[in-house]
C-alpha cells in the first residue's frame, strides 16, 4: 500500500538543503529585467497629473509603462474586469499600481517608483464598513436566504438575545511573496512561472494582456512558498506586468513584491461585522436565527461573492437551525481588494453562530457545550441545512463525545472555575467547538480535474495534473496515488511541475479540492493505462484479466510474477500506448446561489477542538495552555501530512482570533505593512500541550481512497482558541454581563472586556 | 572600502571595493547565485534569510545566527558565513536537516533554510531553548509543533562541529577608516566626518537601506572595535560597552537583574540580539526600545564620546524629544554604567506577540521596601511618550508610602501627571494608560513577594 503512509513531503530533503527552486530562485541570462509598481498614495480619488520623468531618469531604469502603454486588456480581476493592472484615471485604494518600472535590478525598479510626481483629487475616502453602509456601497445588492418564519420564531421563543461581533481580516503571510517570471519566445509566444495557485487564470489574463490566444501561453508553478488562498488572484498582476513587459522589451521580465508592498497591494481575509437576534428554548435550543453579514469586500470585486456565499454557507456550522434568515452585505471599501483566505468566508460564517451558541449558554448560566449538544444536526427533521441540503454524513455529536472523553472536557472545565474563583490576576478559560465544512466549489462547474501521466518504457512514471504544490503535500498525496494503482514505490513516480501545457482548464488549487479533484483524475489515467497493461499481459500470457494483479513492483499474470518495467517494455514494444489523460468532475452538485437551494457540497469534513488559555487580567496579554483537536480526514491519504495540515490550520486559525491585527488609518493607508507590526504565531504562540488525532472513519461518499479534504477545515478549530477566551474573560465579571469579547482578541480587546465585566468600561 | 575578507561555506572571499549598502542576502543570491537564503521580510522579522556567522574571539570560534537581509557585507569582514547549501556538503543531512524532514518539519518550505540554520547554529552551541532559538523564524504552515520534534529529536545527536578556527586565522584583513580597529582612531575620524552614518549591528540601520532606500554612505562599521565591546564589573556596578549586543548583555544580566534578562530574551529574536549593540538600541532615540526604561528604572548612567573628550550622564536625560538626543556632531554613545545594586527590578513588556515583538508599553519598576514601606523607587516606561521616559510623578507617589492596595490609586493618578501617550498601531492611547495604571499593582504583587506564576502567563516564572 502506498496510500495511507505517512510519506515526508517529497520536496522535503530539497527544502531542508535550499535546494528547493521557487519562482525567484531561477537562473536567468544576464539581459533580464526586474519590475516594481508605483503605487498610488491616495485612497480614492482622480489622477490629475503623473510626472514619471524622475523615474525615468534614474540610473538603471529602461522604461516606464503606464496604463496607455499596455498592448492588451488592461485587466487582472479573476471575476468582473474591474481592476486594471494600471490605474487610468481614478484611485480606489493606497496602494493601487498606477505604473510600472522596468529596471536592470529589483533595487533600481523600487528604488525608481518613488520618485514619482503624481497628484491628486481627492474624495474622502469610503473605509470602514459603517461608511459603506451609510453609503450604500455595494459590490452586489444584498443577498438574503431564508428558511421559515423567523420574526415569529424569535417571538414566540421563551428566550430572546441580539448582539453583535467584529471580526478582523488577515493577512496571509505566505513567507514566500508574490513573484513571477515571463521569459518571451517566438511568434509572440510567452512562457510565464509565477507563484500561483491558478496558473490556468495566469495563463487566461496573461493571454489578454497580449492580445493573444491561450495557446500561445504557457505557465508553469513548481511550487510556492505558502499559499493560503493569497495566491489565487493576487498573483495575477505581477504574471501580466511580467508578460507585458518582457514583451515590450524583448528581454525576460521577473518581478517580486518587498513585503511591505505585498501587504499594502494584495487583498486579505474580508473582515466583517455579524449581528444577530436569536429566540431559544430553557435548554439553550435555537428556534429562529437571524444573521446579518456585513462584509468588507475592498476596491473591487475579485472573489468576494463566493467569499460571501461561503460564509452563508457556514452561519449554521454543525447546528440545526429551524427558521433562519441570512442577509449578506458585500460592501465595497476604499482599500485593499479582499480575497480569497483558507476557508473562503466559511470561518467568519462559523465564528458568528459560535458567537451566538456562546452568548445563549452565558444568557442561561450553561456550560456552552451543552448549548452545542443540544443544537447539533440529528436525525430527520434536524437534518436539513438552511440552503436545504441534507446532512448525511454527520458525525459531530459522536466526535465532540469522543474529544470531550480524550480532553477531560469536564474535569478541566470544574477545575478551572475552581482556579478561577481564588486567582487574582490570571484567569483560565476553556472551551469544545466544532467544524463542519462543506467541501467542494460553490460554482459547480470548477469542481473538475484532469492529469497527464507517463510510463516511460523503463518502468519510470511521469505524473502531472492541474493542482499545485503550495506546501499542503498534494503532490506527495496524489503521486501516492499513482504509485497506488501501480503497485510501484513512491520514488518511481517522478513529480513534475503544473503546466498548462500538460493539463489544460484547470480550476484554482483552492477550496480544499486539491487532493480530492487531482487524485481521482491521476487515478483515472493511471486505471486507462494500467488497464491497457492487463489487457496486453491477459493476451500476452493468455490469462484471464481478473486475475492479473499489480504487486511490489511486479505484475502477477497467473503463476508468472514479472517486474512491472519489464512489461512495460514488452507492452511499448507491442505499441501499447503508455501515456493518458485521466479527467474527474465532481458528482451530485447543484446549486442556485441566489435562491440559497441545492448541494453545493459533495460532502462535510468534520472536526473538534478543545482549547484552554489563560489571560492576564491587567494587561489582556493571553496564551494557549493545552489544544486537543479531533479531526476527520476520511481515510487518510497520508496521515503525517494531514496531521501537518491540522496543526498549522489551528495555529493559523486561533492566530488570525486573536494576535493577527490590520490596522488602517483614518485616511486608508495599511498601517500593519510588515511582520513587524503584523504579528503571525511565533514558535512559542502554538499551545503549550497540542494533541492532534484522526478520526477514525471514511467518507461515505466515494472521494480518492475515501479520504476527505483537509486544507481549509482545520483552520477553524482555531475559533476554538476565541471561545475560550470568552470563558475566561466571563470569569472577571458577577455574571451580569456577557463577554462581548471581540475579534481578533488582542491583549486590548480582551482587557476591554475584562474591564467592561470588573464594571470599569472603557470610554 | 578598501577590501573585505570573509569565509563563505569554508572558502575565502575577497572582494575588493564593495558597496557597503550591500546586504548579504542580495549578494549571496544574486551574485553567488547560492539562493537557498530566502527573502521573507527583508527586515530581519521573519528568519527566512537566516545564515550562520563564526568569528574568532581569543582562539575561540563562536557562531552566531543572523538575518542576512539587513547584514551588510562589511559587516563580515574577518568572519565566516554558513549558508543552508553548506552544512551538508557531501551530501549527508546535518541531523538537524535529517530531523526536519523525518519529522514532516517542512511543508512549503520557504522558511525552512531558515529554521533549519537556525537549529544548527544552537546545535553548534549546544543550545536546547528551541522556543527562544525560533522566536525570530517564521512559519507560516507548520503551526511549529514538528519544527520542534524535529528539533528535539537532532538535539540528542552528535553533528560534526563547525571548527574554522585555522581558515579563520588565515583571513587578512585589513585595516579601513570604514571598518576601524581602534576606538581613538575612530572617535577622531567621527569628529571629521560628524556626517557619517554609524553602523553597528545594523538592525536599524539596515531598514533604512532595505525599506527606505537611503543612501548611508559614507558608513563607519564598528563591529572590530574591541574596546567598545567590554563588560567591566566591579563592586560599585558594570560598565557595558556601546557595542555590547544584546545576547551579551543578556547574559550579563541574567543573575544580575534577572528582569532584565527576561525583557532582553523578549527583544527582538535570537538573530536579532546577535546583532544588535545596545549603543544602538540607546542612540536610535526610540520611544519604543526595550533597553533604555530598565536602564533608566536601574538609575544607569550613559558616557558620550567626542574625540577624546567624554562626558557622562543619568540615561533619561539623553532623550529630549521624538527623534531627539542630547548627542552633539562627532558624538557616540561609549558606554553605560549601571550601579551595584540589589535585584529588585521589575520589567513588563506588553505586546501583541510575545515573542519578537515591539513593545506598546514596556514598564518598568525598581522599587525598595523596607518594613512594608518604599524606600526608594525608580519607574521608566517606553511607549508611553515621545520618548523613554522616567515617571518622576509616580515615583514621587510610592516613595514613603505603605506597600498595600491603597497605594496603587495615587501612583495611578501620577501616571496621568507624567504621561500622555498616543494610539497608534500597536495600540490605542487608552489602553497605554489602562495597562500603565494596572502595572504598578503588579509590581507591588511581585515586590511583596507573590509568586510569579500568579502574576505572569510567560516567561520567566511563569504559570
Amino acid at each position: 500500500m502506498s496510500v495511507a503512509k505517512p510519506n515526508p513531503h517529497d520536496s522535503g530533503r530539497l527544502h531542508v538543503t535550499g535546494a528547493a527552486r521557487y519562482t525567484d530562485d531561477a537562473a536567468l541570462p544576464d539581459n533580464a529585467l526586474h519590475l516594481a509598481f508605483g503605487l498610488s498614495t491616495c485612497a480614492r480619488g482622480t489622477i490629475i497629473g503623473m510626472n514619471l520623468d524622475p523615474v525615468r531618469a534614474h540610473p538603471g531604469v529602461v522604461a516606464v509603462l503606464t496604463a496607455g502603454d499596455l498592448p492588451g486588456e488592461n485587466d487582472v480581476s479573476p471575476s468582473v474586469h474591474d481592476e486594471p493592472l494600471l490605474a487610468e484615471d481614478t484611485v480606489h485604494h493606497v496602494g493601487q499600481p498606477l505604473f510600472l518600472v522596468i529596471a536592470a535590478s529589483h533595487l533600481i525598479a523600487r528604488k525608481a517608483a518613488t520618485l514619482a510626481e503624481i497628484t491628486y483629487d481627492a474624495l474622502p475616502p469610503c473605509l470602514s464598513i459603517d461608511d459603506a453602509m451609510a453609503a450604500g456601497s455595494y459590490i452586489e445588492e444584498p443577498l438574503v436566504w431564508s428558511r421559515g418564519d423567523v420574526t415569529a420564531a424569535i417571538a414566540r421563543a421563551d428566550h430572546r438575545l441580539s448582539g453583535s461581533i467584529s471580526i478582523g481580516g488577515q493577512e496571509h503571510f505566505y513567507l514566500e511573496g508574490q513573484a513571477a517570471l515571463a521569459i518571451p519566445g517566438e511568434s509572440g509566444d510567452m512562457v510565464v512561472q509565477s507563484s500561483s495557485q491558478h496558473p490556468s487564470e495566469i495563463q487566461h489574463k496573461v493571454a489578454h494582456a497580449l492580445g493573444v490566444a491561450f495557446h500561445a501561453v504557457r505557465v508553469e508553478v513548481r511550487r510556492m512558498g505558502g499559499g493560503f488562498g493569497g495566491k489565487e488572484s493576487q498573483g495575477n498582476a505581477l504574471a501580466v506586468a511580467c508578460a507585458v513587459a518582457a514583451k515590450a522589451t524583448g528581454r525576460p521580465c521577473r518581478m517580486r513584491y518587498d513585503r511591505d508592498d505585498d501587504m499594502i497591494i494584495t487583498g486579505k481575509r474580508h473582515d466583517c461585522r455579524i449581528g444577530y437576534e436569536v429566540g431559544f428554548d430553557a435548554a439553550g435550543r435555537i428556534d429562529g436565527l437571524r444573521f446579518e453579514h456585513l462584509i468588507r469586500c475592498g476596491w473591487a470585486q475579485d472573489l468576494s461573492l463566493p467569499v460571501a456565499d461561503r460564509a452563508m454557507l457556514h452561519a449554521d456550522n454543525a447546528y440545526y437551525l429551524p427558521a433562519v434568515e441570512i442577509t449578506s452585505h458585500r460592501l465595497r471599501t476604499n482599500t485593499q481588494s479582499n480575497t480569497a483566505f483558507r476557508g473562503f468566508g466559511g470561518p467568519q460564517g462559523m465564528v458568528g453562530i459560535e458567537r451566538v451558541v456562546d452568548h445563549i449558554a452565558d444568557h442561561l448560566k450553561l456550560d456552552p457545550l451543552v448549548v452545542r449538544r443540544v443544537n447539533l444536526y440529528g436525525p430527520a427533521p434536524r437534518n436539513v441545512t438552511p440552503y436545504a441540503m441534507e446532512v448525511e454524513d454527520n458525525i459531530a455529536p459522536e466526535l465532540m463525545t469522543k474529544l470531550e472523553e480524550t480532553a477531560e472536557y469536564q474535569a478541566r472545565r470544574a477545575e478551572i472555575e475552581a482556579f478561577n474563583t481564588t486567582s487574582p490576576i490570571l484567569r483560565r478559560g476553556i472551551a469544545l467547538t466544532p467544524v463542519k465544512f462543506g467541501i467542494s466549489f460553490t460554482l459547480s462547474h470548477l469542481n473538475q480535474a484532469g492529469a497527464l501521466v507517463h510510463v516511460y518504457s523503463d518502468g519510470s512514471v511521469h505524473l502531472n495534473h492541474g493542482g499545485t504544490e503550495m506546501g499542503q503535500g498534494l503532490f506527495t498525496k496524489v503521486a501516492q496515488v499513482a504509485a497506488e494503482v501501480f503497485a510501484l514505490p513512491l520514488d518511481a513516480i517522478k513529480i513534475t511541475a503544473t503546466d498548462t501545457g500538460k493539463v489544460p482548464n484547470t480550476s484554482a488549487t483552492a477550496a480544499s479540492s486539491g487532493s480530492d479533484l487531482n487524485g481521482m483524475a491521476t487515478k483515472a489515467a493511471c486505471d486507462t493505462i494500467k488497464g491497457r497493461l492487463i489487457e496486453f499481459a491477459a493476451e500476452r500470457w493468455q490469462s484471464d484479466p481478473a486475475k492479473i494483479r499489480f504487486r511490489e513492483g511486479h505484475v502477477e499474470i497467473g503463476t508468472e510474477r514479472v517486474p512491472f518495467a519489464e512489461l512495460v517494455s514488452l507492452a511499448y514494444q507491442a505499441r501499447v500506448s503508455l501515456s493518458s489523460t485521466g479527467f474527474y468532475a465532481t458528482p451530485k452538485l447543484h446549486w442556485d446561489r441566489m435562491k440559497g437551494e441545492g448541494r453545493p457540497f459533495f460532502y462535510f469534513a468534520y472536526g473538534a477542538a478543545v482549547t484552554e488559555v489563560v489571560i492576564d487580567t491587567l494587561t489582556g496579554e493571553n496564551r494557549i495552555l493545552r489544544t486537543d483537536i479531533l479531526h476527520d480526514v476520511g481515510k487518510s491519504l497520508n496521515p503525517a501530512l494531514d496531521i501537518g495540515q491540522i496543526e498549522g490550520g489551528y495555529v493559523q486559525g486561533a492566530g488570525w482570533l486573536t494576535m493577527e491585527e490590520l490596522v488602517w488609518d483614518d485616511q486608508g493607508a495599511l498601517r500593519t505593512h510588515a511582520p513587524s507590526t503584523y504579528k503571525i504565531p511565533a514558535c512559542s504562540d502554538r499551545p503549550r500541550e497540542f494533541n492532534v488525532t484522526l478520526w477514525d472513519g471514511e467518507n461515505r461518499e466515494e472521494t480518492i481512497y475515501r479520504s476527505k479534504a483537509v486544507g481549509e477545515p482545520p483552520l477553524m478549530l482555531g475559533i476554538s482558541a476565541l471561545m475560550a477566551l470568552s470563558h475566561a474573560v466571563a470569569s472577571c465579571g458577577d455574571g451580569s454581563l456577557y463577554a462581548d469579547l471581540q475579534a481578533p482578541a488582542t491583549p486590548e480587546a480582551i482587557l476591554r472586556a475584562v474591564d467592561a465585566q470588573k464594571g470599569q468600561p472603557w470610554t | 572600502m578598501s577590501q573585505i575578507q570573509f569565509l563563505l561555506n569554508g572558502t575565502r572571499q575577497v572582494l575588493d571595493d564593495p558597496d557597503p549598502r550591500t546586504t548579504l542576502l542580495d549578494w549571496l543570491r544574486e551574485e553567488r547565485h547560492l539562493t537557498g537564503t530566502k527573502e521573507g521580510c527583508n527586515e530581519g522579522d521573519c528568519g527566512a534569510c537566516t545564515v550562520t556567522v563564526s568569528q574568532s574571539e581569543d582562539g575561540e570560534v563562536t557562531h552566531h545566527a543572523l538575518n542576512a537581509c539587513i547584514l551588510f557585507l562589511p559587516q563580515l569582514h574577518g568572519k565566516a558565513v554558513r549558508t543552508v547549501e553548506g552544512i551538508a556538503p557531501q551530501g549527508e543531512l546535518h541531523p538537524v536537516q535529517r530531523a526536519m524532514v523525518e519529522a514532516h518539519g517542512s511543508q512549503c518550505g520557504f522558511c525552512t533554510p531558515g529554521i533549519v540554520m537556525s537549529l544548527y547554529t544552537a546545535h553548534l552551541n549546544g543550545r536546547t531553548d528551541y522556543d527562544d532559538v525560533l522566536a525570530g523564524n517564521l512559519c507560516r504552515c507548520t503551526g511549529y509543533a514538528p519544527i520542534i520534534r524535529a528539533a528535539k529529536v537532532a538535539g540528542l545527536e552528535a553533528g560534526p562541529s563547525d571548527d574554522q578556527a585555522d581558515a579563520l586565522e588565515a583571513l587578512t584583513p585589513a585595516g579601513d577608516v570604514h571598518i576601524p580597529t581602534d576606538l581613538d582612531q575612530f572617535a577622531h575620524w567621527y569628529v571629521e566626518h560628524p556626517d557619517a552614518t554609524i553602523v553597528a549591528g545594523a538592525t536599524d540601520v539596515g531598514l533604512w537601506v532595505t525599506k527606505q532606500m537611503r543612501d548611508i554612505r559614507p558608513a563607519v562599521f564598528l563591529h572590530r572595535l574591541k574596546d567598545l565591546q567590554t563588560l567591566i564589573a566591579d563592586e560599585t556596578g558594570i560598565t557595558i560597552g556601546a557595542g555590547v549586543s544584546l545576547a551579551r548583555l543578556r547574559g550579563a544580566m541574567i543573575g544580575r537583574h534577572s528582569d532584565f534578562a527576561e525583557l532582553i530574551r523578549r527583544y527582538g529574536s535570537v538573530q536579532v540580539r546577535n546583532a544588535a549593540t545596545i549603543g544602538g538600541n540607546i542612540a536610535n532615540g526610540s520611544p519604543i526600545g526595550d533597553g533604555p526604561p530598565a536602564l533608566i528604572a536601574l538609575g544607569a548612567e550613559l558616557t558620550l564620546r567626542r574625540g577624546d573628550e567624554r562626558r557622562t550622564m543619568p540615561l533619561e536625560d539623553f532623550f529630549l524629544d521624538y527623534g531627539k538626543q542630547h548627542r552633539q556632531p562627532g558624538e557616540f554613545v561609549e558606554s553605560i554604567f549601571v550601579p551595584a545594586q540589589p535585584d529588585t527590578l521589575k520589567c513588563y513588556k506588553i505586546s501583541k506577540r510575545f515573542d519578537q515583538d515591539i513593545s506598546a508599553v514596556c514598564g518598568c519598576f525598581n522599587i525598595t521596601v523596607e518594613g512594608e514601606y518604599v524606600t526608594s523607587a525608580r519607574v521608566a516606561f517606553g511607549g508611553m511618550a515621545a520618548i523613554p521616559k522616567r515617571a518622576l510623578a509616580v515615583e514621587a507617589a510610592m516613595i514613603g508610602q505603605h506597600m498595600q492596595g491603597t497605594l496603587v490609586e495615587p501612583v495611578q493618578s501620577a501616571l496621568e501627571q507624567d504621561f500622555r501617550p498616543i494610539s497608534d498601531m500597536r495600540a490605542s492611547a487608552e489602553y497605554r494608560m489602562r495597562v500603565a495604571k494596572n502595572l504598578p499593582a503588579r509590581a507591588i504583587m511581585e515586590t511583596c513577594g507573590a509568586p510569579l506564576a500568579q502574576t505572569r502567563i510567560a516567561g520567566r516564572g511563569a504559570i
